[in-house]
């Protein structure tokens, strides 16, 4: 799908990545500057508000876990040759599913049975949500990147309209459903380690990081040693080969949307069924987006997205912290930051890739091309 | 030769370019005299497209000299390129489909920022030259509409219009039928009477021979020899050419293999048109039998291509059947790629980098393309890498690709071990009817010869092989019987013993024999 | 139906359709020269907050309007650098200028205005303002036609008939100029503009500045007509809804133009809707008429526009070849 630069292979995987998130933190550093603050002194606090306490490295691999489910979507959808940006959306229809049947089922049904349910119901929704605009550009040309917008804009509304008119609890003024019973709540960190023994502050970090990890694994299996990803990859990479191999496009770019809708769907074990024990408006909040930076950034390999993904919940929970000292500051420097990413991994690559060759190649580096 | 020179039209000297680790052309002194038809040959690869792209502007060479009528120059876009009267008829034309013929010739040129007060004095001066040149096309029809001989004569017309003194054209009669390309050469004879210099590229000889004053052969990147026409000769240029005596004929004629009759592939009455209502295959039938080649001769265009798409089963015809291997298909039911590979129907693609390798793959993942499923490759859905890799190991050592990494990506070995490892993935599944599509385009010579051996010998074994391929030598070469394709049908069907250039020519026209 | 009522749903939906057809043409001009243009969206966004804090600290419309096209412009450039001068995915480069304009727009807000992100409300002199009441006023008696001609056409601000004026300019550059021709031939084939010796980068660039200006000009119309100052996230997916316009008209102004109008008549008549029994349905959730217009783009992309031709070169990054 991309073009290859004129890097080593080292350099391409590893390096270029490093470098361009330090671009970027250097650009968002400047602004940061601008506005009166100090980059450094945000740095340091941004790291440890964001591992410097058990609490707060807790909130950072929370933060993760849902990256780490919208960045495998992505990437998987990338393998498949798509740009999917609805994972905002997926999300959202991943989260309602899960509360539907969490609302629906909750109190006859115990956890082992419940939370299996709950998972397979968030994961199918997101999966529709997906399949549908895979659908549209498999088998009418309907470019994948304007519908799936367009489909984030539908979940929205349509979580609004459930919400406000649904599943409101009768006489909550806030916007917000019925709370589950206790058979459809995820096990929280704390209580997963007091099993253990160790005592562990409370924060929103749940055992759907265990699932996210498992995912991760999942689709590494998936795309580089089963059939249907060798032949997804295939038809992502080359449409008129997989063609010429009998493999028929179609089929697979509404699977690649389809698991990847999947996995973002996923998000709502994370924020529906691990924190809120509820459904609330805002429980996705952007966590789709970041999902394309990071796999940018993770260059779509499952071990990139994970590193990718706690580098982002890192500055999500430093930049919460930061937010609370530092006068001034404000989640959406964050924002801007992870725009930058997108800008530099994704669309700079090449523009930093050209500088950074020649550099390898003025510091005879192994593998560099000779001059 | 006593008496004063006169300047050259064109005169390039020490051009030297790189592009990464391969040395596209290498310390080339290039000189073109005024007035005349001027041939540059070589194989893919030789050097001479990078030369002329140097001299078109679209890209610098990293040293060496211009000089144009004399005047030395300096040229970094295709702008200075046209300024000092350089045209260029690229292999793959330069037209955009959208626009119409006059607005493609006047892009870039326009005498008015305002379009419909521009229009007239281009019309105007076209008229004029079309009457000069006898290059005929319809200025208001759109470009999509125009036929590819019509594409050619305007994109002469681009060049003359913009003042070209020099006109290169780049492998013009790829395209053209025998009765064509004899009309374009008359229009060049007709250019060089007026006064300007022509400089063809090309790979095919004999019309080197027929047309040219002087010829020029790269190999490699260097010029290796600069003779008039009247030095040369069809064996001295293919010498030059390759570097070493080439055999281009068939070897002496084998015995006949004892054929069984009943063919092992018979289509009938295959009809295509395309998504723009064109007819691209009219009552197409023809039949293969286990042990001989049939060579698909044509210029490219006639439906080559389309035949062996529906053949090898990635689209399908709006009419017909076809019987292969046992089985039947017509169209509603055709075949798929699965199946065909399935009942050991396997294709070598035209398109290689497009259809018969996964550029991004790397080898070992792109030796099993097609046949992922089978329980070698894969068990239970899941794929089996050890296997895979000992298999593309086992490929590259019987077929002789180099490097020998299973683990390089596709997109790094060269066009001839492409080419040898996609044969060696094809010909590994024994197949019984086998469907390739230009076999050497972009291989070297060496590996010409060696896939030249590997299609005789899975015909000596029994495979029935289909060739189509648009150089007439390769048809001539490896066939046990010709047929012509020409306007999407069958225009004839010849024996080899029976077959000669004249003969194939007219067929490819067209004319009954 | 009543007079009023129609004449203020047509003159809301030529005022909502304002922003929609600026960036719809300025995504014509970028498209149509080959290059994807997903940002309109963050350019019209960082444009507002331009207008919106240059009118704030300067108190002049001039100089809010040029702020506004300035930064347009640097957006389109950057966005160009990447995918121009260099082989960048212009859809993820459009994607990353969208997430950029939201946090930066906020951050800056922030630190200027400390409202929040808001920037703070402009007065009425340095706002764009209907210049032609006395023409409303002199229409009005017209027995049916009076109030609906003056409110829906004549009683508009300058920026409006401004926007509206560009879509014939618009045409006439793309269709009977030099550079229109130059333009359109380069988003069908860009090698064969570079063989007839035209720069590929230099017409990639001028659309681009197009694009820039266009942008600007409708981020300065949301906070100098529209509404009075900048708020975070005020763009709310019209730059999306322009680019679904743009693709429903099939690349083409007048095409775009309708587009864009029906769009406009669509949430001008879902604003009239709120709370509104239609008998046989009941009271219509205001959400199902906010997704309305998503749910046409989509409706439209999958059937009728499904395969509609776009400038044949649209998204390929232009590499000279050897």
């Amino acid at each position: 799908m991309s073009q290859t630069t004129a890097l080593p292979r080292w350099a391409d995987v590893a390096l270029l990545p490093v470098v361009c998130l330090a671009l970027a933190l250097c650009v968002a550093g400047i602004v940061v500057a601008l506005v009166g603050q100090s980059p450094s002194q945000v740095l340091a606090a941004l790291v440890q508000g964001a591992f410097g306490t058990p609490r707060g490295l807790s909130y950072t691999l929370y933060y993760a876990t849902s990256f780490i489910f919208t960045g495998l979507a992505v990437a998987v959808a990338f393998h498949g040759g798509l740009f999917n940006i609805g994972g905002e959306g997926q999300a959202t229809l991943g989260g309602l599913g899960t509360a539907l049947v969490a609302l629906w089922l909750s109190p006859v049904l115990p956890a082992w049975a419940m939370l299996p349910l709950m998972l397979v119901c968030g994961a199918l929704f997101g999966m529709v949500w997906a399949a549908i605009p895979g659908y549209l550009q498999a088998y009418r040309g309907s470019h994948v990147v304007i519908t799936t917008i367009m489909f984030n804009f539908l979940a929205s509304t349509l979580l609004v309209y459930l919400l406000v008119n649904q599943l409101r609890a009768p006489g909550n003024v806030a916007i917000e459903s019925a709370a589950f019973a206790p058979s459809a709540h995820l096990m929280s960190a704390r209580e997963l380690l007091a099993l253990a023994g160790v005592d562990w502050p409370g924060s929103p970090l749940n055992a759907s990081l265990l699932l996210a990890l498992l995912a991760c694994i999942a689709v590494y299996f998936f795309l580089w040693h089963s059939r249907s990803g060798y032949r997804l990859r295939a038809v992502g990479s080359s449409p008129g080969a997989a063609a010429y191999a009998g493999i028929r496009p179609q089929r697979h770019i509404v699977l690649a949307m389809a698991i990847s809708g999947a996995l973002a769907g996923m998000v709502g074990m994370n924020e529906v069924a691990g924190v809120s024990g509820r459904l609330v408006l805002e429980f996705v909040s952007g966590a789709g987006f970041t999902g394309i930076a990071v796999a940018l950034m993770g260059r779509n390999h499952p071990v990139g997205i994970v590193l990718a993904s706690i580098l982002f919940g890192a500055l999500f929970q430093g930049g919460a912290e930061v937010a609370f000292d530092v006068p001034g500051f404000s989640r959406d420097m964050v924002v801007m930051l992870q725009g930058f990413v997108v800008l530099f991994s994704g669309a700079m690559s090449y523009v930093v890739a050209r500088p950074l060759a020649a550099l390898l190649r003025v510091w005879q580096l192994p593998g560099a091309k000779h001059g | 030769m006593a008496g004063a020179v006169s300047t050259p039209a064109l005169q390039m000297a020490g051009i030297h370019k790189r592009f990464g680790d391969v040395l596209a052309n290498v310390d080339v002194n290039f000189t073109v005299a005024q007035g005349t038809l001027h041939g540059l040959i070589g194989e893919n690869g030789a050097g001479k497209s990078t030369l002329m792209s140097v001299l078109y502007g679209f890209y610098p060479a990293d040293s060496g000299r211009i000089e144009v009528f004399g005047k030395s120059v300096q040229i970094r876009n295709a702008d200075d390129a046209i300024a000092c009267g350089i045209g260029m008829v690229h292999q793959h034309f330069m037209l955009v489909e959208t626009l119409t013929a006059l607005e493609n010739v006047m892009l870039g040129a326009e005498p008015h920022w305002h379009l419909p007060s521009a229009i007239k004095p281009v019309r105007e001066r076209l008229e004029a030259l079309m009457q000069s040149t006898g290059l005929r096309v319809a200025l208001d029809a759109t470009v999509a509409d125009l036929a590819v001989g019509d594409r050619q004569r305007l994109e002469i017309l681009k060049a003359l219009y913009r003042g070209a003194r020099i006109l290169i054209l780049d492998e013009p009669t790829a395209v053209l039928t025998p009765q064509e390309t004899q009309q374009l050469f008359a229009v060049l004879r007709q250019l060089r009477a007026q006064g300007s210099t022509v400089i063809l590229i090309t790979h095919k000889l004999k019309e080197v021979l027929a047309l040219c004053d002087q010829v020029t052969v790269m190999r490699a990147g260097r010029v290796v020899d600069d003779m008039p026409i009247a030095c040369a000769s069809v064996e001295a240029l293919a010498q030059a050419m390759v570097g070493r005596k080439v055999q281009l004929d068939r070897p002496p004629l084998e015995v006949a293999i004892q054929r069984d009759a009943t063919p092992v592939l018979l289509a009938q009455g295959l009809q295509l048109c395309d998504a723009s209502g064109v007819q691209r295959l009219a009552d197409v039938g023809l039949q293969l039998r286990a042990g001989e080649i049939v060579g698909i001769a044509g210029v490219s265009g006639n439906g080559q291509s389309e035949l062996l798409d529906i053949l090898s089963g990635l689209g399908a015809p709006d009419g017909g059947s076809m019987q292969v291997l046992g089985r039947q298909f017509v169209s509603g039911a055709w075949l798929d790629p699965f199946t065909a590979r399935s009942i050991g129907l396997a294709h070598v693609p035209e398109d290689r980098q497009a259809r018969a390798l996964v550029m991004d793959f790397e080898a070992w993942e792109s030796a099993v393309l097609g046949y992922e499923y089978l329980p070698q490759f894969c068990r239970t859905g899941w794929m089996r890498a050890g296997a895979m890799r000992n298999a593309t190991a086992d490929m590259m050592e019987r077929f002789d690709v180099r490097p020998r990494k299973a683990a390089l990506g596709s997109r790094k070995f060269s066009g001839g071990n492409q080419q040898k490892l996609v044969l060696a993935r094809e010909l590994g599944q024994a197949p019984r009817v086998l469907l390739v599509g230009q076999p050497t385009r972009g291989v070297d010579i060496g590996a010409i010869e060696f896939i030249y051996s590997q299609l005789r010998a899975m015909r000596d074994a029994g495979c029935a092989v289909l060739l189509v391929s648009s150089e007439l030598d390769e048809i001539l070469a490896l066939s046990d019987r010709v047929l012509v394709m020409v306007q999407g049908r069958v225009s004839g069907a010849i024996d080899i013993a029976d077959c000669n250039e004249e003969r194939l020519g007219l067929l490819m026209a067209g004319a009954a024999v | 139906m009543d007079e009023t009522l129609i004449a203020s749903v047509l003159a809301s939906a030529v005022r909502l359709a304002t922003p929609l057809v600026l960036c719809a043409l300025a995504g014509l001009f970028s498209e149509r020269s080959g290059v994807v243009d997903i940002g309109l969206e963050g350019k019209m966004l960082f444009a507002a907050f331009a207008a919106g804090a240059m009118g704030a600290f300067t108190g002049s419309t001039t100089l809010a309007l040029m702020a506004a096209m300035l930064v347009g412009v640097l957006l389109s450039s950057l966005h160009g650098l990447a995918c121009v001068s260099y082989p960048g995915d212009q859809v993820v480069s459009g994607v990353a200028l969208n997430i950029i304009a939201a946090g930066l727009t906020v951050v800056l807000g922030i630190a200027w205005f400390a409202q929040g992100g808001q920037t703070p409300p402009l007065p009425v002199d340095v706002r764009v303002q209907a210049h032609w009441q006395w023409l409303v006023q002199a229409v009005q008696p017209l027995p049916w036609l009076g109030p609906v001609l003056g409110q829906a056409l004549f009683g508009h601000n300058l920026l409006v008939y401004c926007a509206y004026a560009l879509v014939p300019v618009a045409w006439y550059v793309l269709y009977r100029t030099r550079f229109g021709l130059r333009l359109r031939a380069v988003g069908e084939n860009p090698q064969m503009v570079d063989a007839a010796g035209v720069s590929v980068q230099r017409l990639r660039y001028a659309a681009l500045a197009i694009n820039g200006l266009l942008c600007g000009l409708a981020g300065s119309y949301l906070v100098l007509a529209q509404s009075a100052n900048f708020s975070p996230h005020m763009t709310a997916g019209q730059g999306f809804m322009a680019l679904a316009a743009l693709i429903f008209g099939r690349w083409k102004p007048w095409g775009a133009l309708g587009a864009c109008l029906l769009f406009g008549l669509l949430d001008a008549i879902a604003m009239r809707l709120q709370g509104v029994d239609i008998p046989g349905v009941g009271a219509v959730p205001v959400q199902a008429i906010q997704a309305l217009p998503y749910l046409m783009t989509v409706v439209l992309l999958a059937g009728f526009v499904g395969r509609a031709v776009a400038p044949a070169a649209l998204g390929k990054p232009y590499l000279k070849n050897r």
